[in-house]
């Protein structure tokens, strides 16, 4: 019953967004276009970086493929999700429109988190597993079930962690009011993502491992798709996107105890 | 018997407000080291509300209403004392309770900018778990009471300030809630709007006995809208009770202009022993008690040639500022 009324709100969701999105034709086709550049220009980069070695901590430039295919498949879902709703949720806090949301009888959470849609991320999510599939080929790699499962189960973790760290950040706009440069320190550390852990010094590593948990994010699921992978790798990517999405859960609803609204 | 569906008993709230010096001495100290303060902006109230009332919350900027308000909603927890709303401990935010309830901001909008308001009615609907055939039955009868059947379909921000506030009254009132809200609900609006708009919230209120608390700065909107007020000064409540008793305390005398034939007859009655403010020719204002209207009119009418007479109302406005000054009102 509830799991009907949520899915129902959601296609509300999508159809009111979609429908906010096409209102604005040019601006989509712009967004489309940056999302080719964009992949297109980080794909140059990367071959830049392994024209003289041909490797990079150990991994060939078409194994970083795979890394840079499963980070255009996390960008595009975080500018499809993560930054029309997460950037919005600063602007609620400040303005005061979180009155809206908190007096409604559907879970807070949920509802700043789905509200909107950004369409034109969707088509970066395309390239991401274009790329992915063409990675797959010229890496020689044997899509079976238990391949398949690991894929879908660590990539799932790495959306888990990226959207707890950003709502995370979100979330203490309840004291801080302006936190917009915190998230952009994230999407910055994310772009580091595109590169093998490996190729960092140990202390980074360390640094994107455990403070920045970076390298679970594109890191681990480019290992499974290598078959590099060691299972309590994988384990210990699910414990931490389980911790991170309870962790950030709680703190949405400590934090809510301190909301004092905008002043009207 | 009219049972209570708000109980809020010794309500206190306290806010840390942070203070900055001014220059760029000031700036820097406050950015190392930020002073707060723990302000004290609602002092120990209570009040209870009866099912179907409309209840007007009067006071200057900053005196608390809204911040009353938004505890009544649930939106703000109280440091101290207990509210109730219809059975409910509001911040807890229980589903049923968020369903009995509403918020209307005159200042905030939940509007979909880009879209006919239409879709956001809809996308409450859904929130609110109303099927397409109930919601619409409740758009058509809704935007029919609010005059705005013809602009559902014309996106949001093409929409003047007025066909906006209505849009987002029945974007609120989708779910027929029991309890309003209305946090100066006018704000902006040209005056045909604001009838308009008191004329639906009045209509609502005798078809759904649904309970109104209105903070409002426009005296039209208390005026004709509630007959008992609430008037908070300093976080505090100054009065609580029947809004024509507290006119009548306020402004305990009326003033008189008196035309009379003659101006000896002016002369004659300006030394008669009334509270004269100023005469002018054969034309005298005098001031007589509420109390005691008809009796000196009475007097004045037997005892002197009167061609004409005029009473005169104080200025509403300028009675109820009052109100917002004055700490305490004893009736």
């Amino acid at each position: 019953m509830i799991l009907r009324k949520y899915l129902k709100v959601y296609k509300k969701f999508l159809h009111t967004s979609f429908a906010s999105e096409l209102e604005y034709k040019t601006n989509i086709l712009v967004d489309l276009i940056t999302a080719i550049l964009s992949l297109v220009g980080s794909i140059f980069l990367l071959s830049i970086f392994f024209q003289n070695s041909g490797y990079i901590g150990g991994w060939k430039f078409e194994q970083a493929l795979i890394i840079q295919a499963i980070y255009t498949i996390l960008n595009g879902i975080t500018n499809t999700w993560f930054n029309p709703n997460l950037t919005e949720i600063v602007k609620h806090i400040r303005e005061g429109t979180l009155d809206f949301v908190l007096l409604k009888p559907i879970d807070s959470q949920f509802f700043i988190s789905l509200k909107k849609i950004n369409p034109s991320g969707f088509l970066e999510i395309m390239l991401g597993f274009l790329l992915l599939f063409f990675c797959v080929r010229i890496n020689q790699i044997d899509l079976n079930l238990i391949f398949l499962t690991l894929s879908l189960i660590t990539i799932s973790c790495s959306i888990c962690i990226l959207y707890s760290l950003w709502f995370f950040i979100s979330t203490t706009t309840i004291w801080f009011v302006k936190t917009w440069n915190a998230i952009e320190v994230l999407r910055s550390f994310l772009y580091i993502g595109r590169f093998p852990l490996n190729s960092f010094s140990f202390s980074l590593r360390i640094f994107f491992s455990v403070f920045i948990p970076i390298a679970f994010i594109t890191t681990i699921p480019s290992e499974v798709f290598l078959g590099y992978s060691v299972l309590w790798k994988i384990v210990l990517e699910v414990i931490v996107a389980t911790v991170f999405l309870i962790t950030s859960r709680k703190f949405w609803l400590f934090a809510l105890k301190f909301y004092t609204s905008a002043s009207s | 018997m009219v049972k209570n569906i708000i109980d809020v008993k010794n309500l206190s709230k306290s806010f840390d407000i942070s203070y900055k010096e001014t220059g760029l001495k000031g700036t820097i100290k406050h950015f190392f080291r930020r002073q707060t303060k723990s302000l004290k902006v609602i002092k120990n109230i209570s009040f209870e509300i009866k099912e179907g009332e409309i209840v007007g919350f009067l006071g200057a900027n900053g005196a608390g209403k809204t911040t009353i308000l938004k505890m009544l909603c649930g939106l703000i927890y109280p440091s101290e004392g207990s509210i109730l709303v219809s059975g409910y401990l509001p911040f807890r935010r229980k589903e049923n309770f968020l369903k009995n309830i509403t918020l209307i901001m005159g200042q905030k909008q939940q509007l979909i900018w880009d879209l006919p308001p239409i879709e956001s009615f809809y996308l409450n609907a859904s929130i609110y778990d109303l099927d397409k055939f109930e919601a619409k039955k409740r758009i058509k009868k809704l935007s029919e009471m609010l005059e705005i059947d013809k602009e559902l379909f014309i996106p949001v921000r093409k929409l003047s300030l007025g066909q906006r506030m209505k849009s987002e009254l029945l974007a609120a009132l989708i779910h027929e809630p029991n309890i309003l809200f209305l946090d100066e609900p006018t704000l902006g609006l040209d005056i045909n709007a604001q009838r308009n708009l008191r004329k639906f919230l009045q209509k609502y209120n005798k078809e759904t006995n649904a309970t109104i608390c209105l903070t409002s700065h426009y005296m039209k909107d208390i005026t004709s809208l509630c007959k008992r007020v609430i008037c908070v000064h300093e976080g505090a409540i100054s009065y609580d009770g029947k809004l024509d008793l507290l006119l009548k305390k306020l402004s305990p005398v009326k003033e008189i202009l008196i035309v009379c034939r003659s101006e000896e007859d002016a002369i004659k009655l300006e030394n008669y022993g009334f509270t004269v403010k100023n005469k002018i020719k054969n034309e005298i204002t005098i001031k007589i008690e509420n109390n005691s209207i008809t009796s000196s009119l009475k007097t004045i009418l037997n005892n002197f040639d009167i061609e004409d007479l005029f009473i005169n109302e104080p200025p509403i406005d300028e009675v109820i500022g009052k109100v917002l000054i004055k700490k305490d009102y004893d009736i």
